[in-house]
């Protein structure tokens, strides 16, 4: 391996210790870390509010909470998970191996890498502090309005709503700066002869959604600036009275929602393949099918908004134009689904935790896609529209194809973030804990999303109690077994078994030639690629 | 990629900036929360007003010390030649996909006003007067929506409402944009030729034409307020037109901003003809807001 250029590091290996080195830190490993680590807290924290939740929910009546204070919940968890503990999550993975899998010294952009992580904490301030407030009486809670801003609601509602209004414009600028550093690592920060379809699938599926959020990003903080002004500056954006339309605000926020779902899972969708083929020790299947495919759906996702809201009244044409587009995005996705199968056909498969995560990601994933084109039918979503059928299905997106996805990459990557091997038994309880609890607490959903119970309402009708009591019990199972996560992730940062370089038999790509754990600085030689 | 002509990339020393930075726009956000506080029904929590404006400005505070000395460091490691081609070319890309982002902000407003006025104006007008509480709106643009008729004289139309017209003030605005647009591009030619008088008075020329601008965007928001009874609350084309306008107008305002700083760089020698990606970042920013400002002439002014 031949060397060409050398990174040139104003403060080498040194750099000042505790608090401030994470406050100051340019470093991609010390930055990804730290997103990793808050995703980690905030995951908990969301957790923490779902279980309030389910416990409500676990009798019909209401038993523990206010129908406010559970609107409250509600809003607040779908927050936190998506915005605080997946994109950050994948935040993190990108930071930490992207310059490590393309060859690059460092991310393009160290201060403003810096300024993308340091954005987030006080945006879960603004997102938690009303609840705060109002144990001291100021204010009447965080926003009641469920995640997603509908106005009138979200006009009327009170402070909490405001402070939403600015954790996502805080966190929409961290994600926008956190995506041009992506894109411009991308395309200036390769390794010598790393053409772009040499590219690790993590790296296509991240450059695609940074793409994504530089596109809808901006229109979600538009859309939440016509709120804030219709709330108070007498903006009639929202309001029939002055010629708007609250309608409207469903366009605009769906416009960056719908994307947001592949944001979500773009990253994931890129590092899964990697863990099949190292674990089926084989190449990866159909490469260049499944780039092409994520640039489809990466195309498509901004065109098909519209199919959140079909109930709420739009044209025939329309309605027929958004279920054709979103029933459209099944096709990729085959494709997809096809290579990660193929990669493991006949492959000389074990199934380490990383891949028993990817395998049961793969059947639980596909069941959350295949709900999602039984809602994208026009006819049945008059049915399913607004009701549990629709909880389960994105949980089994947003989940089961997200957080398992993440948890996957996060047994992978470990031993080499840490050089220590984590607990593969824990590892092993950790994930059939997690899989049945999961299928325990959403299967019953479906059915009682069907029978018509819906969703954001605290009682429920009493034929629906067993169900939801089943689903309580699971609820508790899945965040309780999480804290053996944790526990393996401490265990194997504060040591353990020595991890290879390699660590995986079949691991393949630029990450795995370095030490484990990498340097400080890693690559100051790039490597040149055949 | 695979040759990059110099070979070292520049990776910075840790700063605290960023991290202060973040901590003053939580204070500026809450602040401002604070400051225009209501309950859910609306009552005003007059109380938290005070601390809450301190707040907000102490944040303000905060967030300009800090942009001044982070963005202070870039151009000290700027001249000192820490940046070279390759570090170069990932501030272009940035610059390139940031104004992008700008764009997809400014297409949410230009979205709301094509949406309001193709789609819920004429709906409002086309029920039955059987079913809707709206019987004698019509769908004519501007418009200031059907108001109060069931609502209340709160929202009530403005009889004296007069919509802005294109001709006096915004003419000439789009003439002084485009002028600057030109200038600046003259400054960049006497940039590249090494002409320092030619880029020095074309900067100042650029910095007078985006405050005249801003000052005649100031009499023209003072007459639509004072005499033409056109204010955000004036319905479907108040809230388009002021926050159209006005979000341009701040980022004229940061574009002139720059293009002050940008001058007196000039005026420092900072730039050669090779190395300038300073100028050129802020002169195709300046270029974006220009093209913002025409498709605000056609769709808001004109048609």
């Amino acid at each position: 391996m031949s060397t060409t250029t050398v990174a040139h590091h104003e403060e080498h290996s040194d750099h000042p210790t505790g608090i401030m080195r994470w406050l100051t830190t340019t470093n991609h490993k010390d930055i990804g870390t730290m997103y990793l680590t808050f995703s980690l807290v905030m995951f908990l924290v969301g957790g923490l509010m779902v279980l309030g939740i389910r416990a409500e929910l676990f009798r019909p009546g209401l038993q523990l909470m206010n129908p406010d204070f559970y609107n409250q919940l509600i809003g607040v968890h779908a927050l936190i998970m998506i915005f605080a503990a997946l994109m950050p999550a994948a935040t993190g993975f990108a930071n930490w191996m992207i310059p490590l899998q393309i060859g690059a010294p460092d991310m393009a952009l160290p201060r403003l890498n810096n300024w993308g992580f340091w954005l987030l904490p006080p945006s879960a301030i603004l997102l938690t502090l009303p609840f705060t407030l109002a144990l001291f009486g100021i204010g009447d809670g965080a926003l009641a309005t469920g995640w997603t801003f509908y106005p009138p609601l979200s006009v009327q509602g009170g402070i909490g709503v405001d402070f939403a209004i600015f954790a996502v414009h805080l966190l929409g600028v961290s994600s926008v700066m956190g995506s041009i550093n992506i894109i411009v690592t991308l395309f200036n920060m390769r390794a010598p002869g790393m053409t772009l379809m040499k590219m690790p699938m993590f790296a296509w599926g991240w450059l695609i959604t940074a793409f994504l959020l530089v596109a809808t990003i901006p229109v979600l903080a538009g859309a939440v600036t016509m709120l804030l002004t219709d709330r108070h500056f007498g903006t009639h954006f929202f309001d029939a009275a002055g010629g708007g339309d609250p309608i409207m605000f469903q366009h605009l926020f769906w416009f960056f929602g719908h994307p947001e779902v592949y944001i979500l899972l773009l990253p994931v969708w890129g590092f899964i393949p990697q863990i099949l083929q190292t674990f089926s020790r084989k190449p990866m299947y159909g490469y260049k099918a499944q780039v092409y495919s994520l640039w489809a759906i990466g195309a498509l996702a901004v065109v098909v908004w519209a199919h959140h809201f079909f109930t709420a009244g739009m044209p025939v044409p329309a309605l027929l134009y958004f279920m054709y587009s979103t029933m459209a995005i099944s096709l990729p996705l085959a494709v997809l689904f096809f290579c990660w199968i193929k990669t493991m056909w006949k492959g000389s498969m074990s199934f380490e935790t990383p891949m028993l995560f990817a395998v049961g990601w793969i059947i639980l994933f596909g069941i959350g896609g295949l709900t999602g084109l039984v809602l994208a039918d026009v006819a049945a979503d008059a049915q399913y529209h607004n009701s549990y059928f629709v909880v389960a299905h994105f949980h089994y997106t947003l989940f089961a194809g997200g957080i398992m996805g993440i948890m996957a990459g996060v047994y992978y990557w470990l031993p080499k973030m840490t050089g220590h091997m984590y607990n593969e038994k824990l590892g092993k309880v950790h994930f059939w804990l997690t899989a049945i609890s999961f299928n325990v607490t959403f299967i019953p959903q479906f059915f009682v999303g069907l029978a018509g119970m819906p969703r954001r309402i605290p009682d429920y009708a009493l034929q629906f109690t067993e169900f939801n009591m089943i689903s309580t019990v699971g609820a508790f199972i899945l965040g309780l077994s999480q804290l053996l996560f944790v526990y393996n992730i401490i265990m194997c940062a504060k040591g353990g078994q020595k991890a290879t370089d390699k660590v995986w038999e079949g691991a393949e790509g630029l990450e795995w030639t370095l030490s484990s754990p990498p340097p400080y600085h890693s690559f100051n030689e790039q490597p040149v690629i055949k | 990629m695979a040759t990059h002509s110099e070979n070292q990339y520049f990776v910075p020393h840790g700063s605290v900036y960023p991290s202060i930075l973040s901590a003053g726009l939580l204070s500026m956000a809450a602040g401002f929360v604070f400051s225009v506080a209501t309950d859910r029904g609306g009552n005003s929590l007059a109380y938290l007003e005070g601390p809450g404006k301190w707040m907000m400005y102490f944040g303000l505070a905060v967030v300009l010390f800090m942009m001044f000395k982070w963005l202070g460091t870039v151009v000290t490691e700027s001249i000192t030649g820490k940046y070279k081609s390759w570090e170069d070319k990932s501030f272009r890309i940035g610059m390139v996909v940031f104004i992008a982002s700008e764009v997809a902000f400014f297409a949410a407003f230009f979205g709301a006003l094509f949406y309001m006025r193709i789609l819920s104006v004429p709906d409002l007008a086309s029920y039955s007067p059987d079913i809707t509480p709206y019987k004698d709106f019509l769908a004519v643009w501007p418009s200031q929506g059907p108001g109060g008729n069931v609502l209340g004289a709160e929202y009530a139309p403005n009889p004296e409402f007069k919509p802005m017209h294109w001709m006096g003030l915004p003419l000439i605005n789009t003439i002084l944009l485009l002028t600057s647009g030109a200038t600046i591009t003259w400054a960049h030619w006497g940039l590249i030729k090494n002409n320092r008088k030619q880029l020095i008075i074309g900067m100042a020329l650029t910095v007078a034409l985006g405050i005249a601008f801003l000052i005649c965007q100031g009499l023209e928001y003072h007459h639509a307020y004072t005499e033409m009874g056109l204010t955000l609350g004036s319905g479907a084309y108040g809230a388009t037109f002021f926050m159209l306008t006005g979000f341009h107008g701040f980022h004229v305002t940061i574009g002139t901003l720059m293009l002050i700083v940008i001058l007196l760089r000039c005026m420092k020698g900072h730039f050669t003809p090779e190395h300038h990606f300073g100028f050129e970042g802020v002169a195709w920013y300046w270029h974006f807001v220009d093209v913002v400002w025409l498709g605000l002439f056609i769709f808001v002014y004109m048609l």
